[in-house]
This record gives C-alpha cells, sequence and structure tokens, in this order.
C-alpha cells in the first residue's frame, strides 16, 4: 500500500503542475497514468506541435513543456506509476483507497483527477469478430515478438508503429502490409523501405484496402480485405495486427458516484472539488461555467484545488497564504540553499 | 450562416443553421447533436470529430490540410467521402451541407 496525502490522476500537464502546487504546500503525491511516459496529450498527441499560450513562454513544444514542468517538481521526487489506470476507489473512514489496473494500491486523504478527456487506450478495428481473437491472435501492441516467428502476420496501419514492424517481422516472418490510402503517416524512410521491401517479394503491401472478416476456430486462420472499389481478397493469416493509434476513454472513473456530463466532471470553482468530498477534478475534465479547455487553465485550477486537498491530508493544520520569492518554508521544499 | 444537415446514426436528421466561422464540428458540439466527441478539441489530433460527406459535397469543400489524411487513418471506418469535422469552418458556401455521422468515433 502506497500512503501519500494525495492522488494525482494523470501526468499531463495539469497534473503535473498541481504536483508542484502540493510539494510548495508541503502535501506529498504520487502520480498513476495509462500512458508509458509522463505529459498527457502533450507527449501523446503533439509533442512536436509548438504551442503558443502558456503564459511567459512565447513558444514551446509539447514536449519541452512536459520536460520543464518534470525539471519543476523534480525537488519533490514525486513518486510516477506508470502503464496503470485507476480502477476501484473505497472510503476507508476519512481516507480513500484506490486500486490500479496492475494491482497497484495507494492510501491518500485526497484525490485529484487531472484526466484529460481519459485514459489512453489503442483503437480497435470495426469489424466485430475480431474482439473474439484479441489478446489471442490479434493483437494493438506487441509484447513478444517471438511468437511471430516463421509465421503469417497481417498488420494493419500507415503510421511509424505499422511501418517499423513490418519492417522488422519481415526478416523473421511472412507479412502483409495493408492501408487504407496510398499515402502515410510514418516517416518516409520508413515508407521507402517499405516499397523496396515489396519490390523485392520480402514483404507484400496492398494499400486502398481495410479489413472486411476475420475467420478461424481458435485462432485466426484467414482473413477478407476490401479494395476501395469493391474487390475482395482473402489472405491467409496466423496473426493480425492493428496500429490505428490511442484514442482517450474515461473508463472506470464513470462508475464513481462524480457528476459526469458528456465526458466532464463537474466542480465548484473555489477549489475545485466535486460532488464528492476529497476529489477534485482539474484540467480538460473537469466543467464549470465559462471552463476553458486551455493549458493555462489547468494551472491555475490545479493551484486552487491543491490548497483543497490540505484541510483532509492535515485536518489539524492551517494552510498560509505564501509566495514562493519569500516563504522560507517553500525555498526549503523547493531545495533551495542560500 | 448556412444550413447544415446532421445525419445521426438512429436515423435522426438535424438541420441547424450554424455561424459563419464555426466549425461544422463545434455546431454539432453546441446543439447537442449526438455522436460526435471532438476529445481533442478542434485540434486535428485525436479524429473523433469524423464525419462522412455527403458526394456532391466533396469537391466543393476546402481541400484537407496537411495532416488531415494522416488522423483520418485512424478515425473509425474511414472512407473516400471521411472528413474531421473540426477542419470544415463555415460560410455561406457550405450553406446545404449534409454529413453523416459515423456509428462511432473510435
Amino acid at each position: 500500500m502506497n500512503k501519500t496525502d494525495v492522488l494525482i490522476i494523470g501526468a499531463g500537464p495539469t497534473g503535473l503542475f498541481c504536483a508542484h502546487q502540493l510539494g510548495i504546500i508541503g502535501l506529498s503525491c504520487e502520480i498513476v497514468d495509462n500512458l508509458d511516459k509522463a505529459g498527457g496529450q502533450c507527449i501523446e498527441l503533439y509533442p512536436d506541435k509548438p504551442i503558443y499560450d502558456i503564459p511567459a513562454v512565447p513558444e514551446c513544444t509539447g514536449e519541452e513543456l512536459t520536460n520543464n514542468l518534470l525539471k519543476q517538481i523534480k525537488p519533490f521526487n514525486v513518486k510516477f506509476h506508470l502503464n496503470e489506470r485507476v480502477e476501484e476507489l473505497k472510503k476507508n473512514q476519512n481516507r480513500w483507497h484506490v486500486k490500479t489496473s496492475g494491482g497497484v494500491k495507494f492510501d491518500v486523504a485526497a484525490i485529484v483527477i487531472a484526466g484529460g478527456v481519459g485514459s489512453f487506450e489503442p483503437r480497435k478495428f470495426s469489424v466485430k469478430e475480431c474482439e473474439k481473437f484479441e489478446g489471442n491472435s490479434l493483437f494493438y501492441s506487441i509484447k513478444d515478438k517471438s511468437i511471430f516467428k516463421d509465421k503469417t502476420i497481417s498488420i494493419f496501419g500507415g503510421g511509424d508503429s505499422a511501418l517499423d514492424w513490418a519492417i522488422e517481422l519481415s526478416n523473421t516472418s511472412k507479412v502483409n502490409l495493408i492501408h487504407r490510402r496510398d499515402g502515410f503517416s510514418g516517416a518516409e524512410s520508413s515508407v521507402q523501405k517499405v516499397k523496396d521491401l515489396n519490390d523485392q517479394g520480402k514483404l507484400n503491401l496492398f494499400t486502398k484496402y481495410q479489413m472486411d472478416s476475420v475467420t478461424g476456430d481458435k485462432q485466426i486462420e484467414k482473413i477478407k480485405i476490401k479494395h476501395d472499389e469493391g474487390e475482395i481478397k482473402e489472405i491467409k493469416s496466423d496473426y493480425v495486427l492493428g496500429f490505428f493509434g490511442l484514442i482517450m476513454q474515461l473508463g472506470p472513473i464513470l462508475d464513481w458516484g462524480l457528476n459526469i456530463n458528456k465526458k466532464t466532471v463537474g466542480v465548484n470553482t473555489e477549489n475545485f472539488e466535486t460532488n464528492i468530498e476529497g476529489i477534485f477534478a482539474i484540467g480538460d475534465i473537469c466543467f464549470y461555467p465559462g471552463k476553458l479547455k486551455l493549458i493555462l487553465s489547468g494551472f491555475h485550477e490545479g493551484a486552487l484545488a491543491a490548497r483543497g486537498c490540505f484541510k483532509y491530508a492535515k485536518p489539524d493544520e492551517k494552510l498560509r497564504f505564501e509566495f514562493t520569492t519569500t516563504s522560507k518554508a517553500a525555498q526549503e521544499r523547493l531545495g533551495i540553499k542560500k | 450562416m448556412a444550413k447544415i444537415t446532421y445525419h445521426t446514426d438512429d436515423n435522426k436528421t438535424h438541420t441547424i443553421d450554424i455561424q459563419n466561422g464555426l466549425t461544422v464540428m463545434e455546431g454539432a458540439i453546441q446543439n447537442d447533436i449526438p455522436g460526435i466527441d471532438a476529445d481533442c478539441g478542434g485540434g486535428m489530433a485525436c479524429a473523433t470529430c469524423h464525419v462522412y460527406v455527403k458526394e456532391e459535397w466533396l469537391n466543393k469543400l476546402p481541400a484537407k490540410e496537411d495532416g488531415e489524411e494522416d488522423m483520418l487513418d485512424m478515425a473509425f471506418e474511414p472512407k473516400n467521402n471521411s472528413r474531421l469535422s473540426c477542419q470544415l469552418i463555415v460560410s455561406d458556401e457550405l450553406d446545404g451541407l449534409e454529413v453523416n455521422i459515423p456509428s462511432k468515433q473510435g
């Protein structure tokens, strides 16, 4: 059981800055995120796209913003639990017990949900029968590539994941790469490599085709793919891989009894507490009249929510407002030596 | 101002006057038309405002910018008449536009 003052759900910019604000007022926190790295949408959706509306930062990319926030919270040694999604929530006297998908347990005084539009999950095939084979001969990510050796693999997608795996697996497997159009979103050099491999007969490239059906008993045996013009091809296939990027899903938070409206959680604007005492929501996931989905709004919301957490974490103490420029306590927490 | 018609997956038709300058996505969200999620808020970063444009409108719409086709690769059942509705800015020229909203956004 990880015992800390506050659990932050979501390691996007809003969650990271909230961790800073908690640290400044002397509260400890740990952060859970379903992605394998911090940064949230900034890292997953637009790491290279410049952002122009962070106050006093005329221009920075999603990746730079994330790195700077991580640097800013370094003094607080915040513990991250990545690749974990929060599942269960239980009230235990004055504390909350939270359990994640991977079985990590937390005992906390307050929870700050900074979950953006939800946790990132792989996008799946629209063909219904695909579900039956998921995890057995159909995958959306690769954990053990050795199972593909000497097998026939059909890879769907046109981004870097699809191209990179097609190239790599073509060394040891028979690979079909299927994509809905002639253009690819992956790196130009990978696209060229795939085309070369196709010309050399080391890989079969099918463009303007999409998944039509998949058949097999326990494991996939055959798939059918359909051309834009309607022609259908049947291909023998031992495994199917789909790389269509990630989509955001709210997940188990929906069942926590929060006041949810259109994928957002209602909060008050005094301290961004939800309808449940001790649970706060900040950033894109919260809703209140006038809400703007800007990173700067998330920072403001995080600063107030952090202070809202104080009375739950330290019920016998009074929080005094201080500036980092002059507060000795805050500077000590930041590890500043004078 | 333009009249935009949204055909939703439950076989309902919603024809709405949308102000110039808004996007077809914003028109749907502001009028509570179901089926458009717009998770990223219009940043061409998520493909959850995917719509099918009525064929006769395909060539009358502004061309796709870099990145829109890449995002459509991620959409649920993309077709040749797929567009991201956050990239369709309403103007008088779009008066009468009809779009179908897919059964799912992901």
